[in-house]
């Protein structure tokens, strides 16, 4: 029962209007064909499942059906901002490196 | 009767208002600013219910939300509500009450009488009776329970009343309109912030209400109340909301509050234009916590008996009510502040005996208070155990120990009609941690409470906190406001308020007061009234090595009631930490929850129920088919047309019907639900190629095909037919219920993977209307309406559309079928819709058009083997799986979605199940969908399923039943004889193609 910001209308709106889109920044293989099995497997179901701050991707699909990525905690619920995919994609290398 | 009205100077009730109600059928008088239970116990009630699980005799406790026994089922009929607290329900004339326990009767209980039950519930019963040898008796005591463990019952009329919700945004929500919370309004309200205060009472106060000697600098602490009230009404940017509790605090300090508008007005006399109850959905900048504490009993022998109530609720039934709740008055207390109970009780003209558990008892001044007013002292004894069964006659008393918790000697019987005790205050710190916040252990308050300082965006002001004394309440409430206020940016305007300072002595550490036996030997010393848990019960739960608190919890249930362990869960902790040799800190608390106080589903739904719960859809030609008696299914929110029946037709015969005239001659179906995309954009056929399976890049303008979307696992998720419009333009349909899912895949996937394609989607579902004209004749019909339009089979050729004018109305005509006939579907702009469609009946009257709804459209699409997605799949299906391989174009350059996992290892086994076609034996045996589908027709359970039935119909075009279904292997299988458990009966069934008619599709290139 949170509120969101959706980066690209610049309104903070109700979490009734976004739809959930998962983990944020899972590449799609460039070539898939040249996965392995398992290497098709991770990309298909491997997910984080962080207890923390988390990256992750919502939809504004009752507003301007953007998709874009929030850091959210998952077990306090903080948020500590949103992102359109390129912005926040910066910042999430800069932590991963970190 | 031994409760009476007396007359206090600080009572609320007004005694020119009598009030007439009634009670399990009995004529009862109150008076305005009653409770039920002040009424009640006015009345001389005292039993009121029987116990959960004892049946116990029992009466009422408290005074507010805290309430375990006083459980009552409020008015009849439509209005009914059951397991009211009786301590919240505000009395109105004419108001009728029951009791809600106790089968047969309140006065002969089976329960009760017998005892019988109690041996067979010990804690854990539910846990032990499932899993212990008991089981097979299980059946025989079901029936017995479930009888006489139900409380209240539910309405079964509808209810006549409605409710609503309001949003506020705020910068300050205030919870609790006490002393402290007013404080904290006042502050805010002053520094110019939008300030909302909810308070669960009917009046503001808090505590002020019940005790009469409160003074808040230097007058009486209520005249301070009215003025804060007074300023609180002057300000424009604050709003008082009374009769409203803040049950519920979430994420980024979103609080939703009930406010009860009307439940204290007679019914007749309800404002039907305003609401029952409305929900307030509050978002608060700041929120401040000021929701008080409750008083806690002590836990003793026979301490549930009718008569034995709180301290707290024994003081405010008389100060606030002007009830003396009994002639004959024991008291019992491990603190001070319970003195003022006793003092004023006295005053009132009871007889009080008042037992401190402290050798040395209270502050000097407040045992002097007390003498003067009567009381009688006892220090250093405790109650070992209630006397009297359905009402309180007296208590054996023990000398306690002044050290340690024990006993250490006799002491006297004493006689009495009202035992109240006091064990201390619980913070009331639900809403600090609904959210992920935790309480610590204070010991010097002997409570759970929230943090002085609050946590991000919310400050926690007075009780909660742990202070008990009103000076040091208010005086941390400033602190705490001030420091909010210093964070808008706003400064403090005001004095600290001054409470009178009071000498107060050491509390005494007890929540058991010991009786001399070993736990459990004694009388039954009740921690949880309203689920029977005894401190035994708790003890036998940590010897059965039940370690966590949450799990001593389950096990005996403590705390799981609808007054949610108020009074009775510190007590519980406190005992288990006993058992465990833990300090309580250790122990910690259960997890708090919403809500706070139950909440009706009315007030949680809101309006959304029936016609504005969910959005109906509606296509353009509505009216058409209601004029034509359609009945109707609703797909997705639309309401689409099920069938047309003529005269006194079953579904079966319109049905029929239906379909012979669309396949003999023609027949019309409004296939505007479909979702449409419009797809646009120089790289729109690259992006066609990346998220279809098939293949796009030959499709040129004027023709059309037919599309599967798979998602990654490369399972089926939607499917339809593409028009290429131009070259870089497409008109994409959905399935109607996938159209909203499908729009949001398509975004998802262009802007986080492949953002560089120049692409655009706009949904265009409610644009077009379609008029699908299906049958041999539909070509002729067509012909009468459309004269720009080549219609001949040579050049409009099927899996083409064309551009033109259909009774003079620009149209998209496409030449596709979802029936396996030669058959068109008509794109208007929507607001043509229903003059085409008449048009098109009118067209088609010398052919017996019909038109027909979703039922025969399956039948039709069942008869040619046409998968519906969500039906004959269940994102489980690999197009493979469905024998479409066909529209898979595994040579396309870039690799589609769903590609590369349909050479997985589980997608290629052989072994999957696959759709297939099944003729049953008996061709009038008409399958049930779900059915499951056996290898043999001897098959005992566990029998491994070779696949279920997907769908099934009668044809009439065939004459007999077709059914499709996925089987293991079943592409393997043509020929063989399977056998469905379908109505009770196992039925043989050949595998056959799904395609039923016309497998070489002449019909639909006609
Ligand atoms: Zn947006």
């Amino acid at each position: 029962m949170f509120q969101l910001h959706c980066p690209h209308c610049g309104a903070t709106r109700e979490e009734e209007e976004f739809s959930y889109a998962g983990e944020a920044y899972i590449a799609r293989p460039a070539n898939p064909e040249e996965a392995s099995d398992a290497e098709w497997g991770d990309y298909l179901f491997m997910r984080k499942n962080t207890r923390g701050w988390f990256w992750e991707q919502w939809q504004h699909t009752a507003g301007c059906r953007k998709v874009f990525v929030v850091k959210r905690h998952t077990a306090s619920y903080q948020i500590a901002g949103s992102w359109t995919l390129a912005e926040g994609k910066a910042h999430y290398l800069k932590e991963s490196e970190a | 009767m031994s409760a009476y009205r007396v007359h206090r100077n600080s009572q609320r009730i007004d005694s020119q208002s009598p009030l007439k109600f009634t009670f399990d059928g009995k004529q009862m008088q109150g008076f305005a600013g009653d409770t039920l239970a002040s009424a009640l116990i006015a009345n001389g009630v005292k039993l009121i219910g029987r116990s959960f699980k004892y049946g116990r005799p029992r009466g009422i406790i408290g005074h507010g939300s805290e309430e375990p026994n006083a459980l009552i089922q409020l008015e009849t009929g439509a209005y009914t509500v059951p397991d009211l607290k009786a301590t919240q329900v505000e009395l109105y004339h004419g108001l009728s009450a029951t009791t809600t326990t106790g089968f047969p009767s309140l006065h002969f209980d089976l329960k009760g009488m017998a005892g019988t039950f109690a041996r067979f519930m010990p804690p854990g019963f539910y846990y032990k009776t499932f899993m212990g040898p008991v089981k097979a008796a299980w059946p025989l005591y079901e029936k017995m329970i479930r009888m006489a463990a139900g409380y209240g019952r539910a309405p079964v009329e509808a209810d006549p009343e409605y409710y609503d919700h309001l949003h506020h945004h705020v910068d300050v929500l205030v919870v609790g309109g006490g002393a402290c919370g007013l404080w904290a309004a006042t502050l805010a309200g002053r520094a110019g912030l939008k300030t909302l205060l909810v308070d669960e009472q009917n009046e503001a106060g808090g505590w002020m209400l019940s005790d009469a000697s409160a003074r808040i600098d230097g007058k009486p602490a209520m005249q301070w109340v009215n003025e804060r009230l007074a300023e609180l009404d002057s300000l424009g940017n604050v709003t008082v909301l009374r009769r409203t509790t803040a049950f519920a605090l979430h994420e980024q300090n979103l609080v939703q509050a009930l406010e009860l508008c009307q439940d204290h007005l007679p019914i007749g006399s309800r404002n039907p234009g305003q609401p029952r109850q409305r929900l307030h959905k509050i978002r608060a900048h700041h929120v401040v916590l000021a929701a008080g504490a409750i008083e806690r009993p002590l836990v003793y022998g026979n301490n549930d008996r009718p008569g034995v109530m709180t301290a707290a609720a024994g003081q405010t039934y008389l100060n606030r009510y002007g009830v003396a709740v009994g002639r004959n008055v024991l008291l019992m207390t491990h603190n001070d502040a319970a003195y003022d109970a006793a003092r004023d009780l006295a005053e009132a003209g009871s007889r009080v005996t008042l037992i401190d558990t402290r050798l040395r008892g209270a502050a000097d001044w407040r045992q002097q208070q007390a003498k003067q007013a009567g009381v009688e002292l006892m220090l250093g004894y405790g109650i070992a155990q209630v006397h009297g069964k359905t009402a309180v006659s007296g208590a054996q008393l023990v000398q306690l120990d002044p050290f340690t918790n024990t006993v250490r000697g006799k002491g006297p019987r004493l006689s009495a009609d009202s035992i109240l005790s006091s064990g201390g205050l619980t913070s009331t710190v639900h809403l600090f941690c609904h959210n992920t916040g935790r309480p610590y252990w204070k010991e010097e308050s002997l409570s759970f409470v929230v943090p002085d300082e609050g946590r991000q965006g919310i400050s926690c002001a007075g009780a909660i906190t742990g202070r008990w004394e009103l000076s040091s309440a208010l005086a941390q409430t400033h602190a705490a406001t001030s420091a909010m206020l210093a964070g808008f940016g706003r400064s403090t305007h005001g004095d600290c308020p001054q409470g009178d300072e009071h000498e107060v002595a050491a509390t005494r550490r007890l929540f058991r007061v010991p009786d001399g036996l070993a736990e459990g030997h004694g009388a039954k010393a009740f921690v949880d009234f309203q689920n029977d848990v005894s401190a035994a019960d708790i003890h036998l739960a940590v010897r059965e090595n039940y370690r966590s608190i949450e799990h001593v919890k389950r096990y005996t249930a403590l705390g799981f009631g609808t007054d949610q362990g108020k009074l009775s869960n510190v007590n519980g902790f406190a005992i288990a930490a006993e058992a465990l040799g833990k300090p309580i800190s250790a122990v910690g608390t259960t997890t708090y929850r919403p809500a706070y106080t139950p909440v009706t589903f009315g007030a949680l739904a809101g309006s959304h129920k029936a016609d504005t719960f969910e959005p109906r859809r509606y296509t353009a030609m509505q009216a058409s088919h209601l004029k034509r008696g359609a009945l109707f299914e609703t797909v997705g929110q639309w309401m689409r047309p099920w069938y047309f029946p003529q005269g006194k037709e079953t579904m079966h015969q319109a049905v029929d019907r239906e379909c012979l005239a669309t396949r003999n001659s023609v027949g019309v179906m409004d296939a505007s639900t479909l979702g449409k995309i419009d797809v646009k954009g120089p790289d729109a056929r690259e992006f066609l190629n990346r998220i279809y399976s098939n293949a796009w890049s030959k499709l040129d303008p004027g023709k059309c095909r037919y599309g599967l979307m798979l998602d990654e696992n490369g399972m089926v998720m939607d499917d339809g037919v593409t028009a290429c419009i131009a070259d870089d333009h497409f008109h994409m349909t959905t399935t109607t219920g996938g159209a909203a899912r499908v729009l949001n895949w398509l975004e998802r996937w262009h802007q986080t993977e492949w953002p560089e394609l120049q692409v655009r989607f706009t949904s265009t579902t409610d644009h077009w209307s379609t008029t699908a004209v299906v049958g041999p004749k539909s070509r002729a019909v067509l012909q009468k309406l459309c004269s720009d339009i080549d219609l001949s089979a040579e050049n409009f050729k099927f899996m083409d559309w064309r551009e033109g004018t259909v009774a003079g109305v620009p149209a998209k005509v496409f030449r596709i079928s979802f029936s396996g006939e030669l058959a068109y579907e008509i794109n208007v702009d929507a607001c043509y819709g229903h003059y085409i469609w008449e048009q098109v009946m009118a067209a088609g009257d010398e052919f017996g058009i019909t038109p027909y709804g979703t039922e025969t459209m399956h039948v039709l699409r069942a008869e040619k083997g046409f998968i519906i997605v969500g039906q004959d799949t269940d994102g489980s299906m690999t197009p493979m799986d469905l024998a479409m391989g066909w529209a898979v174009g595994m040579k396309k350059p870039f690799s589609f979605l769903g590609k590369r996992s349909l050479s997985r290892s589980d997608t290629v086994r052989s072994d999957r199940k696959q759709l297939v076609g099944l003729y049953t034996e008996d061709p009038k045996v008409v399958l049930t969908e779900g059915a499951q589908i056996l290898s043999t027709p001897d098959a005992t359970p566990p029998a491994a399923m070779q696949g279920h039935v997907t769908s099934s119909y009668h044809s009439a075009f065939l004459g007999r039943s077709i059914a499709m279904a996925v089987l293991k292997g079943g592409s393997q299988r043509s020929g063989d004889t399977v056998y469905v458990w379908a109505q009770g009966k196992m039925h043989p069934a050949k595998v056959v193609s799904s395609v039923f008619v016309d497998q070489e599709g002449v019909r639909q290139h006609a």
